[in-house]
């Protein structure tokens, strides 16, 4: 995990006339790691990403590869799953397979490819008449065509059922343990602390927090919650300083030391038959540090 | 240079082409209908240049209403006389151009009405008073009849309409579609490959110009099997023309494609560009006799050095050597295009 960095963007800013999506940014990605850039939208995780990629100009700023200035061999060493993007049109998937195939030198075998990313099935079709899985797969699969050392994912699941995250994500785990490096944003949690080592959470173009999921819920979101029926409280905690939000007929408690808890509530004669008891995660994390304010 | 890369564009933009039915067979339906339409319009031996109306009269045209048009008149081949009941239906239509001049029978002298504003009013007043008046004929002495094998409007046409072709196919097929790959992120998706901007752009314009000979040269086919079409020059010649005038044009396309993400400008850009260009290039009419300022305008016009190149050599057997001013203009045109085009080109949004 702090292995010599493969990329880092150094002192990074990007601007559009007086707003500032990146701001004076540091980022420094170790080999070999899943690094999850998490934020709320319009943090500024997909500008960062796609300075890093090469594909925008920062207004400031430098952005180096294996301790490097990025090189033109830049491009046949990374690929990129970007998070909107059309595929030329009237091609089959093997088509649309084979034609990028074609950019690059060192390329993937593509029957290999199909193998892993399970488009078997869909091989023959228009690559615009698959489902939005079927269709993040082959994006997938177009991203790793060259066998790239450093995969850049951005928002490689949105929009998609649990069945088809959960399939997405096990095909980004196959590459994972081949030990390639990927750079992932995302706004969902679970993706996040399922798929990352590190996660750096971006907000109003700065990192603000970084570490291991674990890391960052021990520093910032100390505690558990738990929840109980309003009935079975009714006024029995009067008289002690809790923080606790009232939803639906059910109470949330924030403590800090569960056992304590638990005691107070069976002194008190609380019943706790629907007590559920919910541990920190990284939107616990993600709403501490980001706020509880509605982001456009 | 990587030519393997090249080679993949080029094969998927085929593809995308031929692929896409309606468009595939609408860019070979549609000049053909164009000039099917011309032929059966202006391709008979009787054509009749002028309308002239006559009252009173019963309603209809030349063949039904002969027995009331003076028999003075009845010999004027280019006349078409359409008959109506009273004056005031006849000026109606005259103001409207919908007839060149109206005359009223079993006046004497012949009163006549024609407009002002429209010139085929003056020549077909020329006409009939130079018909009328039988000494006319002691002031002209016809000489002789030009014996050279004649030159039909559809011959004339023909280049016309497949430079047309050419235009929209070249300017929409590259400009159009590359500022929508641009908008929807396929440009995106192959910046982040190795593929080079010089690559990408020589690729698809290598493509269109196949598409493009490919659709030339059924329609070509199609179309001298049906109108015999003569071509007086050498064919290798023509087709060096039209390959320069398509590069030429689909080099224009690539100045479109440079920039912006907007399909609705890209297709204002486009019409700005391409319906002056239709009318200034003599697609449709000759502007021998224009005003000199209109002539420089049309020379500054790719599409009217393809033309000029291709009816010298198709309808006069020009060689090479003959229109080598429009080949020269044509590469130059060229070069233009493409230096501007790759100077401006942008992946991104």
């Amino acid at each position: 995990m702090s292995g010599p960095p493969i990329i880092e963007a150094i002192d990074v800013s990007k601007h559009y006339g007086s707003l500032t999506a990146v701001d004076h940014l540091d980022m420094s990605v170790p080999s070999g790691v899943c690094f999850g850039l998490l934020g709320p939208n319009g943090a500024g995780k997909t500008t960062l990403i796609e300075i890093i990629e090469d594909i925008i100009p920062p207004s400031s700023g430098e952005v180096r590869y294996r301790g490097k200035p990025r090189a033109s061999s830049f491009r046949e060493e990374i690929g990129i799953m970007f998070q909107q993007t059309a595929l030329m049109g009237f091609m089959t998937v093997h088509e649309t397979l084979k034609t990028f195939h074609a950019l690059y030198h060192h390329a993937h075998d593509i029957e290999a490819l199909i193998e892993l990313c399970h488009l078997d099935d869909i091989r023959k079709q228009l690559n615009d008449r698959i489902s939005g899985g079927q269709r993040q797969r082959l994006l997938l699969a177009l991203a790793l065509i060259n066998q790239p050392q450093l995969l850049f994912l951005d928002e490689p699941s949105t929009g998609l059922d649990p069945q088809a995250r959960r399939n997405l994500w096990d095909i980004v785990d196959q590459v994972k343990q081949d030990g390639k490096t990927i750079i992932l944003t995302t706004h969902y949690m679970e993706e996040a602390q399922q798929l990352c080592d590190v996660v750096a959470v971006v907000d109003k173009g700065r990192i603000i927090a970084q570490g291991t999921p674990q890391e960052l819920i021990t520093h910032h979101a100390q505690g558990v919650r738990i929840i109980l029926p309003e009935a079975a409280v009714q006024d029995k905690l009067a008289g002690i300083a809790l923080e606790t939000e009232s939803m639906d007929g059910r109470l949330a408690i924030h403590v800090k030391d569960m056992n304590t808890a638990i005691e107070t509530f069976l002194q008190r004669r609380i019943d706790l038959t629907d007590m559920q008891v919910q541990n920190p995660t990284l939107e616990t994390v993600f709403l501490n540090l980001t706020g509880r304010q509605l982001r456009d | 240079m990587n030519f393997k890369r090249m080679w993949a564009i080029f094969v998927s933009r085929n593809r995308e082409f031929f692929r896409d039915k309606a468009a595939f067979g609408w860019n070979l339906l549609f000049p053909f209908l164009l000039l099917a339409g011309f032929a059966v319009i202006f391709g008979g031996d009787d054509r009749k240049e002028f309308k002239v109306g006559v009252f009173p009269c019963p309603p209809g045209e030349t063949g039904h209403i002969d027995g009331c048009v003076p028999p003075a008149l009845q010999a004027i081949k280019p006349i078409q006389y359409i008959g109506f009941q009273n004056q005031e239906e006849g000026l109606q239509r005259l103001k409207y151009h919908k007839i060149d001049m109206l005359i009223q029978v079993g006046s004497d002298p012949l009163r006549y009405w024609v407009s002002d504003t429209a010139p085929k009013g003056y020549i077909v007043e020329k006409m009939i008073a130079g018909h009328l008046n039988p000494d006319t004929a002691d002031l002209l002495a016809r000489q002789a009849s030009v014996a050279a094998r004649p030159i039909r409007y559809i011959d004339w046409f023909f280049p016309g309409v497949i430079g047309m072709n050419i235009m929209f196919s070249a300017l929409y097929g590259v400009g159009f579609v590359v500022v929508r790959y641009r908008k929807n992120g396929v440009l995106k998706r192959l910046k982040a490959t190795p593929l080079t901007a010089f690559e990408y752009l020589s690729a698809q314009m290598l493509s269109r110009i196949f598409v493009i000979a490919f659709s030339l040269t059924i329609l070509w086919i199609g179309c001298d099997l049906i109108f015999d079409f003569h071509v007086e020059g050498s064919y290798l010649d023509l087709a060096i023309v039209f390959m320069l005038g398509n590069l030429s044009l689909t080099a224009l396309g690539l100045i479109i494609a440079s920039r912006g993400t907007s399909e609705e400008f890209a297709n204002g850009l486009l019409n700005f560009i391409t319906w002056p260009m239709m009318f200034l290039s003599e697609v449709w009419f000759s502007l021998e006799g224009a005003p000199r300022w209109l002539r420089m305008a049309s020379d500054a016009l790719p599409l009217t050095h393809l033309l000029t190149g291709v009816r010298k050599i198709m309808n006069d057997g020009a060689g090479l050597a003959e229109v080598q001013l429009e080949l020269m203009v044509l590469a130059g045109f060229t070069l233009l295009f493409l230096s501007v085009g790759a100077l401006l080109f942008s992946w991104n949004k």
